[in-house]
């Protein structure tokens, strides 16, 4: 086996600020590097290139032991929003862009971005409900065609 | 990452270069060892957007203590993350860094 990785594509499947940033970081850290990457969205991970649902993106303040705050407390009516206004402020004094900004980033970069079929048509969407980078919905055997010959990264 | 460096002759001058093939000594470095550098990694001919880029790269190493992310290249470079992959397909500021003489650029985004 070689000692580089040449290829990778990575599985956001998270619709929550915490679950999609992680990949979102790792497909552009890859292309900086050089390293062929595709971006391929499923589930709740689809809101992270929904035209509508992508500048609104939250940090899940539920279920969420990491935030260290108490569960009854997270499910108040406006935390959710608080917390990640908090977040997105912290984040933009370390100049970490935008959820949107960072994909079409990452799509000028030549990754490829792709939304699932199952998902895409379990919600009901269409090509139309997606930002122009998403390049195409594929089924799970095309992501498997695509990510051929590569590493696999599910987040 | 390994700590070995290597000593390379670079357009008929010793440099020395660390296990993934960027300067150690920055100062070592001279305009004319682009051309050689570039070509070591792909690139037969350096325009001037690449000259740019390179140039950019150094001043801002220069003054700061470390290389742009390609996000900062992006933003304040004047050439946009789309050509900035065109004119270094295998990363640019990975493959810049390395053509202009400077540390390998740390930084996440």
């Amino acid at each position: 086996m070689s000692d580089t990785i040449e290829k990778v594509s990575i599985i956001i499947s998270k619709g929550s600020l915490d679950g999609i940033y992680p990949g979102l970081i790792m497909a552009n850290g890859a292309r900086a590097e050089g390293i062929e990457a595709n971006l391929f969205f499923t589930f709740f991970g689809l809101d992270a290139i929904h035209r509508a649902r992508h500048e609104h993106i939250k940090l899940a303040t539920v279920g969420n032991p990491g935030l260290h705050v108490a569960t009854m407390l997270g499910g108040l009516p406006g935390i959710s929003t608080a917390m990640t206004h908090y977040m997105n402020h912290k984040m933009e004094k370390l100049d970490i862009p935008s959820i949107p900004e960072f994909i079409e980033m990452i799509a000028d970069t030549g990754a490829g971005l792709y939304a699932c079929k199952a998902s895409v048509d379990l919600f009901g969407l269409e090509k139309n409900d997606f930002i122009p980078q998403v390049q195409d919905i594929i089924t799970v055997g095309e992501f498997y065609g695509k990510a051929a010959g590569g590493q696999i990264i599910f987040t | 990452m390994s700590t070995t460096t290597t000593t390379t002759t670079i357009a008929a001058t010793d440099v020395e270069l660390d296990a993934e093939g960027f300067f150690v000594r920055p100062e070592q470095w001279s305009e004319p060892m682009a051309e050689e550098l570039a070509r070591r990694e792909g690139i037969e001919t350096l325009t001037a957007e690449h000259w740019q880029v390179i140039r950019f790269m150094r001043t801002e190493y220069l003054a700061k203590g470390s290389g742009p992310t390609v996000r900062v290249l992006g933003k304040t470079s004047g050439v946009s993350i789309k050509r900035l992959y065109e004119l270094f397909p295998k990363g640019p500021a990975k493959i810049a860094a390395r053509i202009a003489g400077i540390p390998k650029p740390r930084g996440c985004i």
